[in-house]
Protein backbone atom coordinates (compact mmCIF):
# COMPACT_ATOMS: atom_id res chain seq x y z
CA UNK A 1 0.00 0.00 0.00
CA UNK A 2 1.12 3.54 -0.73
CA UNK A 3 2.79 5.06 2.34
CA UNK A 4 0.82 8.27 1.69
CA UNK A 5 -2.43 6.55 2.52
CA UNK A 6 -1.38 4.95 5.77
CA UNK A 7 -2.36 6.17 9.19
CA UNK A 8 -0.29 4.68 11.97
CA UNK A 9 -2.05 4.32 15.33
CA UNK A 10 0.11 1.70 16.99
CA UNK A 11 2.72 3.90 18.64
CA UNK A 12 2.14 2.09 21.93
CA UNK A 13 3.87 -0.86 20.23
CA UNK A 14 6.61 1.11 18.56
CA UNK A 15 7.17 4.40 16.77
CA UNK A 16 8.94 5.68 13.71
CA UNK A 17 12.26 7.33 14.30
CA UNK A 18 12.48 11.12 14.41
CA UNK A 19 14.77 12.43 11.61
CA UNK A 20 16.75 14.53 14.09
CA UNK A 21 17.40 11.41 16.15
CA UNK A 22 18.59 9.49 13.12
CA UNK A 23 20.85 12.38 12.21
CA UNK A 24 22.36 12.48 15.71
CA UNK A 25 23.13 8.75 15.48
CA UNK A 26 24.85 8.87 12.07
CA UNK A 27 28.44 9.71 13.14
CA UNK A 28 28.52 6.77 15.52
CA UNK A 29 28.24 4.11 12.82
CA UNK A 30 31.21 4.82 10.52
CA UNK A 31 33.21 7.54 12.19
CA UNK A 32 32.99 7.57 15.98
CA UNK A 33 32.42 3.86 16.31
CA UNK A 34 34.85 3.29 19.18
CA UNK A 35 34.24 1.10 22.19
CA UNK A 36 33.85 3.32 25.25
CA UNK A 37 36.01 0.84 27.17
CA UNK A 38 38.99 1.51 24.86
CA UNK A 39 41.67 3.94 26.08
CA UNK A 40 42.40 5.48 22.66
CA UNK A 41 40.88 8.54 21.08
CA UNK A 42 37.95 6.75 19.42
CA UNK A 43 37.16 5.04 22.70
CA UNK A 44 37.31 8.28 24.62
CA UNK A 45 35.03 9.96 22.11
CA UNK A 46 32.46 7.20 22.48
CA UNK A 47 32.73 7.42 26.25
CA UNK A 48 32.13 11.16 26.16
CA UNK A 49 29.05 10.69 24.00
CA UNK A 50 27.78 8.03 26.35
CA UNK A 51 28.30 10.18 29.43
CA UNK A 52 26.46 13.03 27.80
CA UNK A 53 23.58 10.72 26.94
CA UNK A 54 23.55 9.42 30.49
CA UNK A 55 23.27 12.97 31.79
CA UNK A 56 20.32 13.71 29.51
CA UNK A 57 18.45 10.59 30.59
CA UNK A 58 19.25 11.13 34.28
CA UNK A 59 18.08 14.71 34.18
CA UNK A 60 14.79 13.76 32.52
CA UNK A 61 13.74 11.69 35.56
CA UNK A 62 15.57 13.72 38.24
CA UNK A 63 18.16 11.01 38.88
CA UNK A 64 21.93 11.21 39.35
CA UNK A 65 24.01 10.38 36.28
CA UNK A 66 25.60 7.39 38.01
CA UNK A 67 22.19 5.87 38.67
CA UNK A 68 21.51 5.21 34.95
CA UNK A 69 22.53 1.88 33.36
CA UNK A 70 21.99 1.37 29.64
CA UNK A 71 20.37 -1.89 28.48
CA UNK A 72 18.92 -3.36 25.31
CA UNK A 73 15.41 -2.14 26.10
CA UNK A 74 12.33 -2.48 28.26
CA UNK A 75 12.28 -6.25 28.50
CA UNK A 76 15.89 -6.43 29.65
CA UNK A 77 15.46 -3.60 32.15
CA UNK A 78 12.36 -5.26 33.62
CA UNK A 79 14.15 -8.61 33.87
CA UNK A 80 17.19 -6.99 35.43
CA UNK A 81 15.11 -5.10 37.98
CA UNK A 82 13.04 -8.11 39.01
CA UNK A 83 15.49 -11.00 38.87
CA UNK A 84 18.38 -8.76 39.90
CA UNK A 85 16.59 -7.44 42.99
CA UNK A 86 15.19 -10.88 43.81
CA UNK A 87 18.62 -12.52 43.77
CA UNK A 88 20.39 -9.72 45.60
CA UNK A 89 17.81 -9.66 48.39
CA UNK A 90 16.99 -13.33 48.85
CA UNK A 91 18.49 -13.35 52.36
CA UNK A 92 16.00 -10.70 53.35
CA UNK A 93 12.97 -12.46 51.91
CA UNK A 94 11.44 -14.07 48.85
CA UNK A 95 8.08 -12.36 48.53
CA UNK A 96 7.17 -9.97 45.71
CA UNK A 97 4.10 -7.89 44.96
CA UNK A 98 2.87 -6.86 41.53
CA UNK A 99 -0.43 -6.20 39.74
CA UNK A 100 -2.59 -8.07 37.28
CA UNK A 101 -2.10 -5.42 34.60
CA UNK A 102 1.66 -5.57 34.08
CA UNK A 103 3.45 -6.08 30.79
CA UNK A 104 4.51 -9.66 30.10
CA UNK A 105 8.14 -8.71 30.64
CA UNK A 106 7.29 -8.12 34.31
CA UNK A 107 4.78 -10.93 34.77
CA UNK A 108 6.93 -13.63 33.19
CA UNK A 109 10.21 -13.07 35.10
CA UNK A 110 8.12 -13.14 38.30
CA UNK A 111 6.40 -16.34 37.18
CA UNK A 112 9.82 -17.85 36.50
CA UNK A 113 11.05 -16.91 39.98
CA UNK A 114 7.93 -18.38 41.56
CA UNK A 115 7.96 -21.57 39.52
CA UNK A 116 11.54 -22.66 39.97
CA UNK A 117 13.31 -20.38 42.41
CA UNK A 118 11.18 -20.57 45.52
CA UNK A 119 9.78 -17.03 45.44
CA UNK A 120 6.18 -16.11 46.18
CA UNK A 121 4.04 -13.37 44.68
CA UNK A 122 0.92 -11.42 45.57
CA UNK A 123 -1.05 -9.90 42.67
CA UNK A 124 -2.84 -6.67 43.53
CA UNK A 125 -6.29 -6.24 42.05
CA UNK A 126 -7.15 -3.06 40.14
CA UNK A 127 -10.43 -1.15 39.96
CA UNK A 128 -12.59 -0.75 36.84
CA UNK A 129 -10.31 2.04 35.59
CA UNK A 130 -7.14 0.05 36.21
CA UNK A 131 -5.98 1.79 39.39
CA UNK A 132 -4.14 0.07 42.21
CA UNK A 133 -5.24 0.97 45.72
CA UNK A 134 -2.19 2.02 47.81
CA UNK A 135 -3.96 0.83 50.96
CA UNK A 136 -4.28 -2.65 49.46
CA UNK A 137 -0.59 -2.52 48.65
CA UNK A 138 0.26 -1.64 52.24
CA UNK A 139 -1.80 -4.56 53.51
CA UNK A 140 -0.07 -6.98 51.12
CA UNK A 141 3.45 -6.13 52.33
CA UNK A 142 4.89 -8.66 54.79
CA UNK A 143 8.27 -9.03 56.56
CA UNK A 144 9.27 -11.28 53.67
CA UNK A 145 8.49 -8.72 50.94
CA UNK A 146 11.53 -7.51 49.01
CA UNK A 147 10.11 -5.93 45.88
CA UNK A 148 6.99 -4.21 44.58
CA UNK A 149 6.64 -3.82 40.81
CA UNK A 150 3.83 -1.63 39.48
CA UNK A 151 3.52 -0.34 35.91
CA UNK A 152 3.49 3.47 35.75
CA UNK A 153 1.40 4.06 32.62
CA UNK A 154 -0.48 0.99 31.42
CA UNK A 155 0.28 -0.05 27.86
CA UNK A 156 -3.24 -1.17 27.00
CA UNK A 157 -5.59 1.29 28.67
CA UNK A 158 -3.27 4.15 29.59
CA UNK A 159 -4.01 4.24 33.32
CA UNK A 160 -1.35 6.30 35.12
CA UNK A 161 -0.80 5.08 38.66
CA UNK A 162 -0.25 7.52 41.50
CA UNK A 163 3.43 6.69 41.99
CA UNK A 164 3.89 9.29 44.69
CA UNK A 165 1.35 7.59 46.96
CA UNK A 166 2.67 4.15 46.09
CA UNK A 167 6.24 5.28 46.72
CA UNK A 168 5.33 6.61 50.15
CA UNK A 169 4.02 3.18 51.13
CA UNK A 170 7.03 1.20 49.88
CA UNK A 171 9.60 3.64 51.34
CA UNK A 172 7.86 3.61 54.72
CA UNK A 173 7.80 -0.19 54.68
CA UNK A 174 11.40 -0.37 53.50
CA UNK A 175 10.57 -2.38 50.38
CA UNK A 176 12.06 -1.74 46.92
CA UNK A 177 9.77 -0.15 44.37
CA UNK A 178 10.20 -0.90 40.66
CA UNK A 179 8.10 0.67 37.95
CA UNK A 180 7.90 -0.08 34.25
CA UNK A 181 7.72 3.40 32.74
CA UNK A 182 8.18 2.51 29.06
CA UNK A 183 4.80 3.97 28.11
CA UNK A 184 4.81 6.95 30.44
CA UNK A 185 8.38 8.18 29.90
CA UNK A 186 8.27 11.78 28.57
CA UNK A 187 4.45 11.58 28.49
CA UNK A 188 3.78 12.24 32.15
CA UNK A 189 6.14 13.58 34.82
CA UNK A 190 8.63 11.14 36.32
CA UNK A 191 10.65 12.28 39.32
CA UNK A 192 12.37 9.37 41.04
CA UNK A 193 13.05 11.45 44.16
CA UNK A 194 9.56 12.79 44.60
CA UNK A 195 7.93 9.49 43.66
CA UNK A 196 10.40 7.50 45.80
CA UNK A 197 11.21 5.01 43.05
CA UNK A 198 14.15 2.62 43.51
CA UNK A 199 14.17 0.91 40.11
CA UNK A 200 12.72 2.27 36.88
CA UNK A 201 12.51 0.88 33.35
CA UNK A 202 12.51 3.12 30.28
CA UNK A 203 13.25 2.58 26.60
CA UNK A 204 13.87 4.45 23.40
CA UNK A 205 11.66 3.06 20.65
CA UNK A 206 8.39 4.19 22.26
CA UNK A 207 9.52 7.83 22.02
CA UNK A 208 10.56 7.98 18.34
CA UNK A 209 14.05 6.71 19.11
CA UNK A 210 15.80 3.59 17.80
CA UNK A 211 14.86 0.06 18.86
CA UNK A 212 17.19 -2.13 20.91
CA UNK A 213 18.13 0.40 23.56
CA UNK A 214 16.76 1.29 26.96
CA UNK A 215 17.86 2.04 30.47
CA UNK A 216 17.30 1.13 34.05
CA UNK A 217 17.50 3.63 36.87
CA UNK A 218 18.94 2.02 39.98
CA UNK A 219 18.77 4.20 43.06
CA UNK A 220 22.19 4.67 44.63
CA UNK A 221 22.86 1.94 47.18
CA UNK A 222 20.31 -0.53 45.77
CA UNK A 223 21.69 -4.05 45.51
CA UNK A 224 21.18 -5.69 42.10
CA UNK A 225 22.61 -8.97 40.82
CA UNK A 226 23.53 -8.68 37.12
CA UNK A 227 22.01 -10.88 34.41
CA UNK A 228 25.00 -10.47 32.09
CA UNK A 229 28.39 -11.37 33.51
CA UNK A 230 31.33 -10.34 31.36
CA UNK A 231 33.74 -7.48 30.85
CA UNK A 232 32.26 -5.35 33.60
CA UNK A 233 30.66 -2.56 31.58
CA UNK A 234 28.10 -0.28 33.17
CA UNK A 235 29.60 -0.63 36.67
CA UNK A 236 29.50 -4.41 36.43
CA UNK A 237 25.73 -4.38 36.30
CA UNK A 238 25.38 -4.83 32.54
CA UNK A 239 28.39 -6.27 30.75
CA UNK A 240 28.52 -6.03 26.97
CA UNK A 241 29.90 -3.41 24.58
CA UNK A 242 27.45 -0.52 24.81
CA UNK A 243 25.18 0.17 21.85
CA UNK A 244 26.70 3.60 21.42
CA UNK A 245 24.72 4.80 18.39
CA UNK A 246 21.54 3.54 20.03
CA UNK A 247 22.37 5.29 23.29
CA UNK A 248 23.08 8.58 21.49
CA UNK A 249 19.76 8.17 19.64
CA UNK A 250 17.92 7.38 22.86
CA UNK A 251 19.23 10.57 24.50
CA UNK A 252 18.37 12.66 21.45
CA UNK A 253 14.87 11.18 21.37
CA UNK A 254 14.46 12.00 25.06
CA UNK A 255 15.59 15.57 24.48
CA UNK A 256 13.20 15.95 21.55
CA UNK A 257 10.23 14.34 23.30
CA UNK A 258 10.56 16.04 26.66
CA UNK A 259 8.61 19.15 25.81
CA UNK A 260 5.23 20.03 27.29
CA UNK A 261 3.82 21.04 23.89
CA UNK A 262 4.09 17.43 22.65
CA UNK A 263 2.05 16.13 25.57
CA UNK A 264 -0.48 18.90 24.99
CA UNK A 265 -0.75 18.05 21.29
CA UNK A 266 -1.22 14.33 21.92
CA UNK A 267 -3.76 14.93 24.66
CA UNK A 268 -5.87 17.13 22.38
CA UNK A 269 -5.69 14.55 19.61
CA UNK A 270 -6.55 11.78 22.06
CA UNK A 271 -9.58 13.63 23.39
CA UNK A 272 -10.80 14.45 19.89
CA UNK A 273 -10.57 10.79 18.88
CA UNK A 274 -12.34 9.69 22.06
CA UNK A 275 -15.09 12.26 21.54
CA UNK A 276 -15.61 11.30 17.90
CA UNK A 277 -15.51 7.53 18.39
CA UNK A 278 -17.93 7.67 21.31
CA UNK A 279 -20.47 9.20 18.93
CA UNK A 280 -20.62 5.78 17.28
CA UNK A 281 -23.54 3.91 18.90
CA UNK A 282 -22.71 1.22 21.46
CA UNK A 283 -19.11 2.19 22.00
CA UNK A 284 -17.42 2.67 25.36
CA UNK A 285 -14.05 3.94 26.48
CA UNK A 286 -11.90 1.49 28.45
CA UNK A 287 -9.82 3.11 31.18
CA UNK A 288 -9.74 6.58 32.73
CA UNK A 289 -10.05 10.05 31.17
CA UNK A 290 -8.11 13.28 31.57
CA UNK A 291 -4.77 13.68 33.34
CA UNK A 292 -4.83 10.16 34.74
CA UNK A 293 -4.68 8.64 31.27
CA UNK A 294 -1.58 8.52 29.05
CA UNK A 295 -1.89 11.38 26.54
CA UNK A 296 -1.35 9.00 23.61
CA UNK A 297 -3.65 6.10 24.54
CA UNK A 298 -7.20 5.34 23.43
CA UNK A 299 -8.85 1.97 24.04
CA UNK A 300 -12.41 1.57 22.86
CA UNK A 301 -15.04 -1.13 23.01
CA UNK A 302 -17.33 -1.50 20.00
CA UNK A 303 -20.19 -3.83 20.78
CA UNK A 304 -20.60 -6.85 18.53
CA UNK A 305 -17.36 -6.59 16.57
CA UNK A 306 -14.35 -8.73 17.32
CA UNK A 307 -11.17 -6.68 17.75
CA UNK A 308 -8.97 -8.65 15.38
CA UNK A 309 -11.54 -8.42 12.60
CA UNK A 310 -11.92 -4.67 13.14
CA UNK A 311 -8.19 -4.10 13.30
CA UNK A 312 -7.67 -6.29 10.22
CA UNK A 313 -10.34 -4.46 8.24
CA UNK A 314 -8.83 -1.11 9.22
CA UNK A 315 -5.43 -2.32 8.08
CA UNK A 316 -6.88 -3.05 4.65
CA UNK A 317 -7.85 0.62 4.55
CA UNK A 318 -4.37 1.72 5.59
CA UNK A 319 -5.18 2.33 9.27
CA UNK A 320 -2.89 0.53 11.71
CA UNK A 321 -4.28 -0.21 15.17
CA UNK A 322 -3.94 -3.07 17.61
CA UNK A 323 -5.98 -5.32 19.84
CA UNK A 324 -4.92 -5.51 23.45
CA UNK A 325 -1.15 -5.36 23.51
CA UNK A 326 0.71 -6.28 20.36
CA UNK A 327 2.62 -8.98 22.20
CA UNK A 328 -0.45 -11.03 22.94
CA UNK A 329 -2.51 -10.35 19.82
CA UNK A 330 -1.50 -13.69 18.33
CA UNK A 331 -2.97 -15.54 21.28
CA UNK A 332 -6.62 -16.30 21.59
CA UNK A 333 -7.25 -15.35 25.21
CA UNK A 334 -8.93 -12.05 26.01
CA UNK A 335 -6.61 -9.29 27.25
CA UNK A 336 -5.44 -9.93 30.83
CA UNK A 337 -5.57 -6.20 31.49
CA UNK A 338 -9.20 -5.68 30.43
CA UNK A 339 -10.18 -8.87 32.23
CA UNK A 340 -8.44 -7.67 35.43
CA UNK A 341 -10.50 -4.46 35.18
CA UNK A 342 -13.62 -6.61 35.43
CA UNK A 343 -14.67 -6.69 31.79
CA UNK A 344 -16.37 -9.77 30.39
CA UNK A 345 -14.73 -11.62 27.47
CA UNK A 346 -17.11 -10.08 24.91
CA UNK A 347 -16.09 -6.56 25.88
CA UNK A 348 -12.40 -7.50 26.17
CA UNK A 349 -12.42 -9.19 22.75
CA UNK A 350 -14.39 -6.39 21.09
CA UNK A 351 -11.96 -3.60 22.01
CA UNK A 352 -9.17 -2.00 20.02
CA UNK A 353 -6.25 0.16 21.01
CA UNK A 354 -5.43 3.38 19.16
CA UNK A 355 -2.09 4.89 20.23
CA UNK A 356 -0.41 8.13 19.16
CA UNK A 357 3.08 9.51 19.10
CA UNK A 358 4.13 13.16 18.99
CA UNK A 359 4.65 12.68 15.24
CA UNK A 360 1.08 11.55 14.55
CA UNK A 361 -0.51 14.01 12.11
CA UNK A 362 -3.96 15.58 11.95
CA UNK A 363 -4.29 14.04 8.50
CA UNK A 364 -3.82 10.58 9.94
CA UNK A 365 -6.46 11.29 12.59
CA UNK A 366 -8.93 12.51 9.97
CA UNK A 367 -8.32 9.48 7.78
CA UNK A 368 -8.90 7.11 10.68
CA UNK A 369 -12.03 8.91 11.88
CA UNK A 370 -13.47 8.78 8.38
CA UNK A 371 -12.79 5.06 7.87
CA UNK A 372 -13.66 3.72 11.32
CA UNK A 373 -17.46 4.21 11.33
CA UNK A 374 -17.79 2.68 7.85
CA UNK A 375 -15.76 -0.37 8.74
CA UNK A 376 -17.72 -0.82 11.95
CA UNK A 377 -21.00 -0.61 10.10
CA UNK A 378 -19.92 -3.35 7.70
CA UNK A 379 -18.81 -5.66 10.48
CA UNK A 380 -21.81 -5.02 12.68
CA UNK A 381 -24.10 -5.85 9.78
CA UNK A 382 -22.78 -9.40 9.79
CA UNK A 383 -22.54 -9.83 13.56
CA UNK A 384 -24.99 -12.15 15.33
CA UNK A 385 -24.41 -10.13 18.51
CA UNK A 386 -25.46 -6.78 17.14
CA UNK B 1 -2.61 -8.79 11.09
CA UNK B 2 -1.85 -12.47 10.72
CA UNK B 3 -0.84 -13.49 7.20
CA UNK B 4 -3.91 -14.57 5.24
CA UNK B 5 -4.36 -15.60 1.62
CA UNK B 6 -5.95 -13.20 -0.85
CA UNK B 7 -8.99 -15.48 -1.01
CA UNK B 8 -9.42 -15.28 2.77
CA UNK B 9 -9.10 -11.49 2.73
CA UNK B 10 -11.55 -11.20 -0.18
CA UNK B 11 -14.13 -13.32 1.66
CA UNK B 12 -13.62 -11.33 4.83
CA UNK B 13 -13.86 -7.91 3.22
CA UNK B 14 -16.70 -8.63 0.91
CA UNK B 15 -18.60 -11.74 1.99
CA UNK B 16 -21.24 -12.81 -0.52
CA UNK B 17 -23.31 -14.80 1.93
CA UNK B 18 -23.53 -12.53 4.95
CA UNK B 19 -27.03 -11.96 6.21
CA UNK B 20 -29.95 -14.02 7.41
CA UNK B 21 -32.92 -15.93 6.06
CA UNK B 22 -36.29 -15.17 7.60
CA UNK B 23 -38.79 -17.90 8.21
CA UNK B 24 -36.54 -20.91 8.15
CA UNK B 25 -36.22 -23.66 10.72
CA UNK B 26 -32.70 -24.49 9.56
CA UNK B 27 -30.74 -22.22 11.85
CA UNK B 28 -27.66 -23.24 13.80
CA UNK B 29 -25.67 -21.15 16.25
CA UNK B 30 -22.43 -22.24 17.90
CA UNK B 31 -19.79 -20.72 20.11
CA UNK B 32 -20.13 -18.15 22.85
CA UNK B 33 -18.45 -14.90 23.73
CA UNK B 34 -16.73 -16.55 26.71
CA UNK B 35 -14.47 -18.54 24.41
CA UNK B 36 -14.37 -16.23 21.43
CA UNK B 37 -16.30 -16.62 18.20
CA UNK B 38 -20.04 -16.88 17.65
CA UNK B 39 -21.41 -18.17 14.34
CA UNK B 40 -24.95 -18.44 13.10
CA UNK B 41 -25.83 -20.28 9.88
CA UNK B 42 -29.21 -19.99 8.13
CA UNK B 43 -30.25 -22.46 5.43
CA UNK B 44 -33.13 -22.68 3.00
CA UNK B 45 -33.72 -26.37 2.35
CA UNK B 46 -36.25 -27.67 -0.18
CA UNK B 47 -38.33 -30.85 -0.05
CA UNK B 48 -35.71 -33.07 -1.65
CA UNK B 49 -33.18 -31.90 0.94
CA UNK B 50 -31.26 -29.61 -1.37
CA UNK B 51 -29.80 -26.47 0.18
CA UNK B 52 -31.12 -23.63 -1.96
CA UNK B 53 -29.60 -20.78 -0.05
CA UNK B 54 -27.12 -20.35 2.81
CA UNK B 55 -26.42 -17.24 4.87
CA UNK B 56 -24.37 -16.49 7.96
CA UNK B 57 -23.74 -14.01 10.75
CA UNK B 58 -20.41 -14.24 12.51
CA UNK B 59 -18.77 -12.54 15.45
CA UNK B 60 -15.13 -13.42 15.15
CA UNK B 61 -11.80 -12.86 13.52
CA UNK B 62 -10.93 -12.59 9.84
CA UNK B 63 -10.58 -16.37 9.50
CA UNK B 64 -13.93 -16.96 11.16
CA UNK B 65 -15.78 -14.59 8.83
CA UNK B 66 -14.01 -15.88 5.70
CA UNK B 67 -14.64 -19.53 6.66
CA UNK B 68 -18.33 -18.84 7.27
CA UNK B 69 -18.68 -17.28 3.83
CA UNK B 70 -16.80 -20.12 2.16
CA UNK B 71 -18.90 -22.77 3.88
CA UNK B 72 -22.12 -21.08 2.74
CA UNK B 73 -20.83 -20.99 -0.82
CA UNK B 74 -19.81 -24.65 -0.70
CA UNK B 75 -23.17 -25.92 0.54
CA UNK B 76 -25.46 -24.05 -1.82
CA UNK B 77 -26.82 -26.54 -4.35
CA UNK B 78 -25.74 -29.56 -2.33
CA UNK B 79 -28.06 -31.94 -0.51
CA UNK B 80 -27.89 -31.90 3.28
CA UNK B 81 -26.15 -35.30 3.22
CA UNK B 82 -23.50 -33.97 0.86
CA UNK B 83 -23.11 -30.81 2.95
CA UNK B 84 -22.50 -32.85 6.09
CA UNK B 85 -19.52 -34.49 4.39
CA UNK B 86 -17.59 -31.22 3.99
CA UNK B 87 -14.45 -31.32 6.10
CA UNK B 88 -12.38 -28.71 7.88
CA UNK B 89 -9.50 -29.55 5.53
CA UNK B 90 -11.66 -28.84 2.49
CA UNK B 91 -12.67 -25.41 3.78
CA UNK B 92 -9.07 -24.52 4.53
CA UNK B 93 -8.02 -25.70 1.08
CA UNK B 94 -10.74 -23.64 -0.58
CA UNK B 95 -9.46 -20.57 1.24
CA UNK B 96 -5.93 -21.22 -0.02
CA UNK B 97 -4.77 -21.88 3.52
CA UNK B 98 -5.29 -20.70 7.08
CA UNK B 99 -2.68 -20.15 9.78
CA UNK B 100 -2.62 -23.20 12.12
CA UNK B 101 -3.79 -21.04 15.01
CA UNK B 102 -6.96 -20.30 13.02
CA UNK B 103 -7.88 -23.83 11.89
CA UNK B 104 -10.51 -24.10 14.61
CA UNK B 105 -12.41 -21.21 13.00
CA UNK B 106 -13.36 -23.32 9.99
CA UNK B 107 -14.34 -26.18 12.28
CA UNK B 108 -16.66 -23.88 14.20
CA UNK B 109 -18.39 -22.89 10.95
CA UNK B 110 -18.96 -26.53 10.09
CA UNK B 111 -20.43 -27.14 13.53
CA UNK B 112 -22.91 -24.31 12.93
CA UNK B 113 -23.81 -25.86 9.57
CA UNK B 114 -24.41 -29.27 11.14
CA UNK B 115 -26.52 -27.73 13.86
CA UNK B 116 -28.65 -25.91 11.28
CA UNK B 117 -29.24 -29.14 9.34
CA UNK B 118 -30.02 -31.09 12.52
CA UNK B 119 -32.48 -28.43 13.71
CA UNK B 120 -34.19 -28.57 10.34
CA UNK B 121 -34.44 -32.37 10.41
CA UNK B 122 -35.78 -32.43 13.95
CA UNK B 123 -38.50 -29.90 13.14
CA UNK B 124 -39.51 -31.83 10.05
CA UNK B 125 -39.58 -35.29 11.61
CA UNK B 126 -41.94 -34.09 14.33
CA UNK B 127 -44.33 -32.39 11.91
Amino acid sequence: MDEEQTAYFDSGSTTRIDSKVLEAMQPYFKQDYGNPASAHKKGRKAKRAMNKARETIAKSINAQTKEIIFTSGGTESNNLAIKGAAYANKEKGKHMITTRIEHKSVLNPIKWLVKGQGYTVTYLEVDSQGFVNPEELEKAITDETILVSIIHGNNEVGTIQNMEEIGQVTRRKNVLLHTDACQSFTKTPIDVEKQKIDLLTINSHKINGPKGVGAIYIKEGTKITPLNHGGGHEKNIRSGTPNIHGIVGFAKATEQANKPEHVEKMRKMRDKIIEETLKIPNSKLNGPTGEKRLPNNINIYFKGVEGEALSGYLERKGVYTSTGSACSSKKLEPSHVLTAMGMDPERANSSIRITLSRLTTEKEVEHMLEILPKVLENLRKISPLY
Amino acid sequence: MTEYTEETIKRFEDPKHAGKIEETTAVGQVGNTMCGDVMKVYLEIDEDKTIKKARFKTYGCIAAIASSDKICELVEGKTTDEALKITEKQVIKELGDLPPLKHHCSLLGLKALKKAIRNHEEKHSTQ
